[in-house]
């Protein structure tokens, strides 16, 4: 599968995530949210650039356990909740937080 | 069951609880053995288990600090054994014979691991369930 930003062709998985998350901007975000049906907020940026910088420290795609603990350590505990997080992703936070990310699909996803 | 706990608490805290030891023996790269048994790992990190990683022979270079991959066109997964922390997964033994053969010891190690002799570790497999090796 491919993505098309810009005028650019961007490769996917089959599940649409991209494969070369070093290609990822904003601009590809945006598109790949717009997919998920997401409308990104000010909020549902922070938990993309949370992923983004997880995955640079660890090199994986975290579960959403471990998500959204490490989110309320970093956050505040008022983020760091299935409800929130949810609620900004509703078809499950690390697919489709990941999936606007930019990074493939988490380890542990059952 | 009672009251306060409703009954869902209960019967998720009767689930069985085994111990479960994965066994790293590989040099990191060169086999798929050490990337596909911390996926394993991160992936039994969902089921609630008492799971416990033990590394001996070349599987101890696995968490060597400084490992640099580019020169052969692999993905660099080290930094990922630094996630296992967040994945409730703590427990990480060290063979001391296998360390000491290669000239290492655990300030060369990227997270803190318990080092045990070779005997102590053979006393702990015992107490396992289950030994799963990689």
């Amino acid at each position: 599968m491919a993505l098309e930003v810009n005028g650019k062709t961007y490769e996917t998985d089959e599940e649409g995530y991209l494969l070369n998350l070093s290609e990822w901007d904003e601009d590809i975000a945006k598109v790949l949210a717009e997919g998920e049906k997401v409308d990104m907020t000010e909020n549902h940026w922070e938990v993309v650039n949370f992923l983004r910088e997880y995955y640079n420290d660890y090199q994986i795609a975290p579960a959403v356990r471990v998500l959204t603990k490490a989110i309320g350590k970093k956050l505040g505990a008022e983020k760091g909740n299935s409800k929130y997080l949810y609620e900004l992703f509703p078809y499950g936070p690390a697919k489709q937080a990941c999936k606007i990310a930019g990074l493939p699909k988490p380890t542990g996803c059952i | 069951m009672n009251e306060t706990t409703g009954g869902i608490e209960d019967d998720e805290g009767s689930g069985i609880v085994k111990k479960f030891m994965f066994v790293n023996r590989k040099a990191p790269y060169g086999t798929i053995y050490a990337l596909e048994g911390l996926e394993v790992v991160l992936i039994s990190a969902a089921f609630d288990q008492d799971v416990s990683m033990a590394f001996l022979d070349d599987g101890v270079y696995q968490l060597v600090k400084g490992q640099h991959t580019k020169a052969l066109a692999v993905k660099n997964f080290s930094p990922t054994y630094r996630a296992l922390e967040g994945y409730d997964i703590e427990k990480l033994y060290v063979e001391r014979e296998s360390l000491e053969m290669r000239g290492l010891n655990a300030d060369d190690l990227l997270v803190p691991v318990e080092v045990l002799s070779s005997a102590a570790m053979g006393d702990l497999m015992k107490t396992q369930d289950v030994v799963i090796g990689f």
